[in-house]
């Protein structure tokens, strides 16, 4: 196949970026996006131009690393589907493709695809785990979970921290990415102790990272690689409100003596 | 030099009890005052990482992901061992351990992989306590599956994605000690020398992978947790970035090299598909629970697979290994696929692959059963083919996919550079000449939650802390020797990519130091990456420049590190005259094509030292003593 790309070249955060035209011939269907890629900087390296630069890395769709948007759709057409794991097949021989980095406020292009995601890590830091020693730890069949609740916590872990649904949804929200992590975590006995605490601290931490608020748009659910269901954004709002109480006598608790 | 791995004495199930009575402490009040690295934010730098500085320690730790959370160990898909007899099935510590040892074909140390069984129970506890969606069954105990011919249930998962979920974990316990101010996070980083003051590990020079800026960083002590190197290979199952790049620059400082040719080829694999293609997919083992393997009798073939009948169909694994059929190990599956495919009777594009059929299988249990015990894996496979497995039958080839081999630790997790520790795949301490299923995650989060929190204190309570600083002339002479390289290799402005000498190493290695190798495949090797090698400071080229983000500066030096080891890797393989778990020489066979293991002459670890880019380096080598258990040849008839 071949096909006509519009790349997006950015030298660094405060160069303006464009699109650039670069022809990719020769493509075979049984290629994955990044393998044409790879065709099309090699080609470019060969005739002493820069290549372009993008993220990736497991190539197996788990790693969460590889962030492109393709024909305006992050990860690109194919549902459930990560840029690695989308195959040239997809395209028709004379398409032409256009491909933009993630855009979001709080993910400034390092350079050409790249995109800063260290504001996801920020807002795990400031809350997203289970406050556990190493060691000292009863037997793991100790604390009975129910399958359904191990399910559920399931469904919800398996984002892979991709930031998609960021680039996907026009409030640029991280709720599918938060929503996903508190409801990992509250689902399960462990984490429940702490839930109120971590559901305020991570939303806090998600403000400040300057991500928007959820306005029911559902693009995030649509370009979700791993099927990350809206319903966890509903979970994240409504641990939310039950934590605010309790959270509010805390602090109103604490004024006095601290 | 007879290398001393220092396993405590006494009876196996005391010793590691034992030592940890022995080592030394650090006071808690002190240990703040301590600064240790920890390379690598896969499983066994994260839990590392999280819980040295959970224990008070100031750690830096760094990774060249743009989060630690995408480490490799992410990819893992089958899960993790543990001794804890849920099942009621008859494991205990001791079986575990032995399935190990005897996997590992006795080429592993067995106080280490003793300990390592009795650790496993605790990383089960300790990742169900982190909030790890580990599989329950509907009474909500944990649930179990078999796994890698294992004759007990002992794997724990988390749907496919155990490694996903375990390093999710790991890197939650990360995040939390970031948070407390303990931990520092160095990602899009990577390390590119190990400094060394009086001959001790005091710190790493890196490259800053955004702005290209070359620093340095000093400390008290070094952990290396850098994965492994099976992409010497150029296609593997690994993750595009693994490399040998930290383990084999610390190797040029001086830390031994063991067992470098003991590589895991895994048989169930996509195969590849043409020049274009930069990794390969695992597809779980489980597959060969259900699925038949094929070529025709008659080499190439043209017809419609279906038109071939079924006397015309040799189903190789049935046919050589009637005892375990289909369900073969790795090793021995992997070896007679490439077999037929030499013989000409591949299939598929270059007739690289075998047929994994499950049409016997759908007619016997119905296509839904099927679905459902792997239909996720149809599905991926029908994404990268296009093929639809339920109509047809899957191509499956081997691919390299994890490496025994590392930096040679002793008991204590400690190079043979004082205060340089190596964690995880980087070194090459407990799974012998081959690897068992589910067991490198164990052995990942073993050493990074539960081992080297004890034995590090043990180096830093006999150290003086603070005491090495990036302004010494040490560092100043490493980071001066990191710009050169990177001066050089841009400057050569040759001809090919590095990608492309990459692949050309690959099929070098892929060729004569794959699945079998033989005295005159080891020295073509040994001729031929020289030659590579030579070409490549003549003719690579690099565009860009070194003060930013530049990934094929990045890529040539990883290229040029496996260029070097190559060498080391086809050296091993060569002097090691004996076959053992993934490492077969076609000298060393039965008269039925069985491994033949020469324990008289090599049951040690092989241990090699630089000696200078222009020399050979030197075998050391540390015998293998067996003292609870009984030397026993694998069969699988
Ligand atoms: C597809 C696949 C499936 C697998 N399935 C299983 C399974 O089911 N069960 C099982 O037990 N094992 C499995 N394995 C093996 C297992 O995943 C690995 O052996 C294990 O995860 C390695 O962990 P690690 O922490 O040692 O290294 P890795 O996870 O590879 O981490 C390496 C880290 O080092 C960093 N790094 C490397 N070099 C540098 C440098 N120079 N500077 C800075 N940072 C650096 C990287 O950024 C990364 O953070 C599988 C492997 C593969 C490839
Ligand atoms: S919720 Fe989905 S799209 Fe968002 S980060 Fe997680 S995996 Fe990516
Ligand atoms: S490269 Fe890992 S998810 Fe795409």
């Amino acid at each position: 196949m071949d096909l006509t790309l519009f790349v997006w070249r950015q030298k660094g955060p405060a160069d303006k970026g464009r699109l650039e035209e670069l022809p990719a011939a020769g493509i075979s269907p049984d290629m994955s996006f990044l393998e044409m890629l790879d065709l099309v900087n090699e080609e470019l390296i060969r005739k002493g131009k820069e290549p372009i630069a993008f993220d990736h890395d497991c190539r197996e769709g788990i790693c969460g690393m590889c962030s492109q948007v393709i024909n305006g759709i992050p990860h690109g057409p194919q549902k459930k589907t990560t840029v690695c794991q989308l195959h040239m097949r997809n395209f028709r021989d004379g398409d032409t493709i256009y491909i933009e980095p993630w855009k979001a406020r709080a993910f400034p292009v390092i350079k050409d695809l790249i995109v800063d995601r260290s504001s996801l890590d920020r807002i795990i830091q400031s809350g997203g785990y289970v406050s556990v020693h190493t060691g000292g730890v009863p037997d793991a069949n100790t604390v009975l979970i129910s399958k359904e609740e191990a399910d559920t916590a399931m469904d919800a872990a398996e984002c892979i921290g991709c930031g998609a649904c960021v680039a996907a949804c026009p409030n640029g929200s991280a709720m599918l990415f938060t929503g996903a992590k508190v409801s990992h975590l509250a689902a399960l006995p462990q984490g429940r102790i702490e839930a109120a605490r971590r559901v305020c601290m991570m939303t806090a931490a998600m403000l400040k990272e300057g991500f928007g608020n959820c306005s029911n748009h559902y693009e995030c659910e649509a370009v979700c690689p791993k099927g990350i269901k809206a319903k966890f954004i509903a979970t994240l709002n409504r641990e939310y409100i039950k934590a605010i109480p309790g959270e509010l006598i805390k602090v109103r608790g604490k004024s006095g003596s601290d | 030099m007879i290398l001393d791995g220092k396993c405590p004495t006494g009876p196996l199930a005391e010793k590691w009890d034992k030592r940890r009575q022995d080592l030394k402490l650090v006071n808690p009040a002190n240990k703040r005052k301590y600064k240790i690295l920890v390379v690598g934010t896969g499983l066994a730098g994260a839990s590392a990482a999280a819980t040295l500085g959970e224990l008070g320690y100031q750690v830096e730790a760094f990774c060249f992901q743009d989060s630690p959370r995408r480490g490799h160990s992410i990819a893992a898909q089958g899960g993790i061992n543990a001794a804890k007899n849920y099942p009621s099935d008859g494991d205990s510590i001791f079986r575990l351990f032995y399935d190990t040892i005897k996997g590992g074909d006795f080429r592993s140390r067995e106080a280490n992989v003793y300990r390592l069984a009795t650790l496993s129970n605790n990383i089960i506890d300790q990742c169900v306590a982190q909030g790890v969606p580990l599989a329950r069954d509907y009474a909500g105990y944990l649930d179990n599956r078999s796994f890698g011919g294992a004759q007990v249930s002992r794997t724990f998962y988390a749907r496919g994605q155990t490694g996903q979920q375990l390093l999710l974990g790991a890197y939650a316990a990360l995040s939390r000690q970031v948070k407390a101010g303990t931990v520092r996070l160095f990602p899009r980083t990577e390390m590119l020398d190990l400094v060394l003051i009086n001959n001790e590990a005091k710190g790493i020079t890196i490259r800053d992978l955004v702005t290209g800026k070359i620093s340095s960083h000093a400390a008290d002590a070094v952990c290396l947790c850098t994965g492994g190197y099976a992409n010497v290979f150029y296609l593997s199952t690994n993750a595009m970035g693994s490399n040998v790049t930290a383990a084999y620059r610390a190797y040029k400082k001086g830390a031994l090299f063991a067992n470098p040719c003991f590589t895991q080829i895994h048989p169930t694999c996509i195969p590849v598909t043409g020049d274009h293609q930069s990794k390969l997919t695992l597809m779980s083992e489980s597959l060969r629970n259900d699925g038949r393997v094929w070529v025709p009798k008659t080499g190439a073939d043209a017809r419609h697979l279906k038109d071939i009948p079924e006397e015309e169909r040799d189903y190789f694994l049935e046919r050589k290994y009637p005892g375990f059929g289909n369900l073969a190990p790795r090793d021995i599956a992997s070896r007679a696929a490439k077999e037929v495919c030499d013989e000409g009777r591949g299939v598929g594009p270059g007739g690289r692959g075998v047929y994994l059929d499950f049409s016997n299988a759908i007619g016997r249990l119905g296509r839904e059963k099927i679905a459902e015990r792997y239909g996720n894996l149809f599905e991926m496979y029908e994404k990268i083919t296009a093929e639809n497995a339920y109509e047809q039958p899957m191509r499956i080839y081997p691919a390299p996919h994890y490496t025994m081999g590392g930096l040679w630790v002793d008991y204590n997790l400690q190079s043979t550079i004082p205060g340089l520790f190596v964690l995880g795949e980087a070194n090459f301490s407990d799974h012998g000449a081959n690897r068992l299923g589910a067991s490198a995650l164990m052995q990942g989060l073993a050493d990074g939650y539960f081992i080297i929190p004890s034995t590090i204190a043990d180096y830093l309570a006999r150290t003086v802390p603070g005491q090495a600083s990036a302004e010494q002339p040490e560092f100043q002479k490493s980071q001066e020797q990191v710009e050169t390289m990177a001066q050089k290799l841009l400057s050569i402005k040759g001809k090919k990519t590095a990608n492309d000498f990459h692949r050309d190493l690959g099929r070098i290695m892929w060729e004569n130091v794959g699945m079998a190798r033989s005295r005159e495949s080891l020295n073509r090797a040994l001729k031929l990456i020289p030659e590579l090698r030579a070409e490549f400071w003549e003719n690579v080229r690099i565009p860009g420049s070194r003060s930013e983000l530049n990934q094929e500066l990045e890529k040539a030096g990883r290229v040029a590190d496996f260029l070097d080891f190559a060498e080391l890797m086809a050296l091993d393989a060569l002097h090691r005259e004996e076959s053992c778990g993934g490492h077969f020489r076609i000298e060393h066979q039965m008269p039925d094509g069985e491994a033949r293991r020469d324990d008289d002459h090599f049951s040690y670890a092989a241990a090699w030292e630089f000696k200078g880019p222009d020399s050979n380096p030197e075998l050391h080598k540390e015998p293998l003593v067996f003292e609870n258990i009984q030397l026993a040849t694998r069969s699988y008839k």
